[in-house]
């Protein structure tokens, strides 16, 4: 909670405070918060690096609340980005209850929320851009990390030509991919050819005789600095995603790919080596101590956000966020190939404070039109905060897993554990646009099937090694499938096969019995032919029924040695 | 270069892409993995040293019905001092046998790039057997995942 201690030491002269609900007035935060205050940066050195990253095809603001639990394992427990709450803000001495504080942090989430309003919206993050390519000019690079094309309703209904029309008015002069896979070969393909900048992966390889299906990196003159920025697309994409709809395609890390790549573009004279990584922070980590001669590391994939630049050796890490809700700005003094000086800001894209830019707002609204008064349409009401983050579980994935028991008629039900979906606040109506920021994905079938207690056990034991094994670059990125209807303990420090145990059907408290079979509902089945309704009809169908949900986001899971 | 190999190597070289069930097909219970008889009846229960062999295999596979495998044998490959054979096994499959390589000096250089079969996370095991008796061992383990839910 911010404490009035807190608030006392923070206001300015002028400001005044709320006097009802605790939290702050909304002329208070607003008064705080100026675009020139978001902005303000002393320009260094010859060039400008500006980084956006897991977008989520999130074109108007929204509300994000960070995870409160988000657990590091082996060399990464303890450390950034594995900080969350109060925890983090006493790490990069942020004060509680400040802007950053709040966009950083679940901390006072609901209370700050409403002073500070919503955040990012592409019109917003373009004010943001031109700003600094108007001060900087030919100094500034533009990169997009990735999961910019899909997940919401009009990036779903374009197949992403929404957001290729309008992240082309921000002029990027790069980008790398994972979300914007699950369009399949031949669309990917097709955007990409008519994309007007380079799409990069040197870690995406035809599958038979692994020939690049993309660039590898391109090089840029920037500031009279020759810079070469290499992409790397999600190396488990064929794992996390489903395959079928890729399947001349392979992936991996890449590292020794990587590295040769590196060596290749220092060779022909760069002077500033950038990776735009979807790889997921602590695989960057892991792959920065490895991997030679790489400068700047933009990561992206596990939606971290980092007021600081991490170091490790002689490379930088930035850690962006996601859902458009900050754009990373780094300067670099870069001389005789040597990066000299560094000034690093994470803008928090206020979208109250920043001015829309007219001409990508007009682009959004012109996307938007057709689909505006379906998207607007109330499906229900929320009592209590929906959002998604957090290891194990989340309120939204809470509606969800009650909407598959209840619509699919399931014992148990399977949500997996995605980073992305805007957040709502109590009160807040659910819209069906709401509903598709939660859900839309181009493999939406909401199965019911039985399995046996085994395989249950199984499927949770796999994923859960997927995001807690020590070693970074068998960790996929992503969170803890979510259930319904089962409650299990988890301990993140044992290895595959010993980490879930006790589970239980919530209902009448029995334990799981390894040959039985259990009726389970879920979505999201990387399985070619999966069949069910989409995902959102069966969402729809539940709040038609429910009209409001509370879900208290106590969750089914004891997690043990954390 | 000869080739001999188990029929459930040969079908995953076959390559018809079967989706992997994410929550589908139980792991069956199998019959015990006869990977240790076969480094047995090829190494004749001689203990082969760490070196030499290089196995490349993917830390996790893309799709366990065909994983790309690699492995090349530091050797000059002269008439003096060649690979012979390289017996390549897998500990958690049904079987363990997967395949051996059989190379002369005219060979070249003793390496090799195959598609195995793998029906779970296990070790994949490669030994090279040297025209004077010596052996030399890699083991790489590959994660084979029921699926993700990566994003």
């Amino acid at each position: 909670m911010v404490t009035r201690r807190d608030l006392l030491q923070l206001a300015a002269a002028t400001a005044a405070i709320a006097g009802a609900g605790g939290g702050w007035s909304r002329a208070f935060a607003q008064q705080r918060l100026s675009q020139a205050d978001l902005l303000a940066f002393e320009p260094l050195g010859n060039v400008t690096l500006v980084h956006v990253t897991d977008i989520h095809a999130q074109l108007e603001p929204i509300y994000f609340r960070e995870p409160a639990v988000n657990l590091g394992v082996g060399g990464a427990k303890g450390l950034p980005p594995h900080l969350t709450g109060r925890a983090l803000l006493d790490a990069y001495k942020i004060t509680p209850g400040s802007a950053l504080a709040h966009a950083l942090t679940d901390e006072d989430f609901v209370a700050l929320a409403k002073a500070y309003g919503r955040v990012g919206g592409l019109d917003r993050i373009a004010t943001v851009i031109k700003a600094i390519r108007a001060e900087r000019g030919e100094r500034m690079l533009l990169l997009d990390g990735g999961d910019t094309w899909q997940n919401s309703y009009t990036s779903l209904a374009t197949k992403g030509q929404d957001m290729v029309d309008c992240m082309a008015l921000l002029k990027p002069d790069a980008m790398t991919a994972h979300w914007e896979f699950t369009l399949g070969e031949e669309r990917v393909k097709q955007l990409v050819d008519a994309l007007g900048f380079p799409f990069l992966c040197q870690n995406v390889r035809e599958s038979e005789f692994e020939d690049e299906v993309f660039k590898a990196s391109e090089t840029f003159e920037r500031g009279g600095v020759k810079i070469a920025v290499i992409g790397q697309a999600l190396p488990y994409t064929p794992i996390a995603n489903p395959r079928w709809m890729i399947p001349h395609w392979t992936f991996g890390i890449r590292e020794k790919e990587l590295q040769a790549e590196v060596e290749k573009v220092r060779g022909e004279g760069a002077e500033l080596v950038v990776l735009l990584s979807h790889n997921g922070f602590d695989v960057d980590r892991k792959l920065a101590a490895r991997v030679k001669g790489i400068d700047v590391i933009l990561t992206g994939h596990t939606h971290d956000a980092l007021p600081e630049p991490v170091r490790v050796g002689n490379t930088l890490l930035i850690a962006s966020g996601s859902h458009g809700k900050f754009v990373s700005r780094l300067d670099l003094d870069v001389r005789d190939g040597k990066v000299k000086d560094v000034r690093y800001k994470l803008i928090p894209v206020f979208a109250e404070a920043i001015a829309p830019d007219a001409e990508v707002a007009a682009a959004i609204a012109k996307h938007r039109a057709p689909h505006k008064a379906m998207l607007a349409e109330e499906v229900g009401r929320t009592e209590t905060t929906l959002y998604r983050r957090d290891n194990f579980h989340g309120t939204l994935d809470d509606v969800i897993c009650d909407a598959l028991l209840a619509e699919r008629d399931a014992e148990i039900a399977l949500s997996p554990g995605f980073r992305w979906g805007a957040t709502l606040l109590p009160g807040q109506p659910i819209t069906r646009d709401d509903v598709y920021n939660a859900t839309a994905i181009t493999y939406p079938a909401a199965y019911r099937m039985t399995m046996s207690g085994a395989r249950l056990k199984d499927v949770l034991e796999d994923v859960a090694d997927n995001i807690f094994n020590p070693d970074p670059y068998l960790q996929q990125g992503g969170d803890m499938v979510r259930v319904g209807g089962l409650a299990y303990t988890i301990d993140i420090g044992k290895p595959i096969g010993s980490r879930i145990g006790d589970l239980k059907l919530v209902r009448s408290g029995a334990a799981i019995v390894p040959d039985k079979d259990y009726v389970v509902a879920g979505w999201a089945s990387v399985n070619e032919g999966t069949e069910g309704p989409p995902i959102w009809d069966v969402v729809f169908a539940h709040l038609a029924r429910l009209k409001t949900v509370a879900p208290s986001g106590s969750g089914n899971v004891k997690i043990i040695g954390a | 270069m000869k080739i001999t190999m188990s029929r459930r190597a040969a079908l995953g070289l076959g390559g018809a892409a079967v989706a992997a069930m994410v929550v589908g097909a139980p792991r069956g219970a199998f019959a015990k993995n006869d990977h240790a008889d076969l480094i047995k009846a090829f190494t004749g229960g001689k203990e082969p040293t760490k070196g030499k062999v290089k196995l490349d295999v993917p830390d996790i596979a893309e799709n366990g019905n065909t994983v790309p495998l690699t492995f090349s044998v530091d050797s000059p490959m002269t008439a003096d001092s060649y690979v012979k054979d390289v017996l390549i096994v897998a500990d958690g499959n049904p079987r363990g046998g997967i395949a051996t390589f059989h190379f002369t000096p005219s060979s070249g250089a003793a390496e090799a790039s195959t598609r195995i079969r793998l029906a779970e996370t296990q070790n994949v095991i490669a030994i090279a057997k040297m025209n004077d008796g010596a052996l030399f061992i890699d083991s790489k383990p590959v994660k084979v995942t029921i699926g993700g839910c990566g994003g």
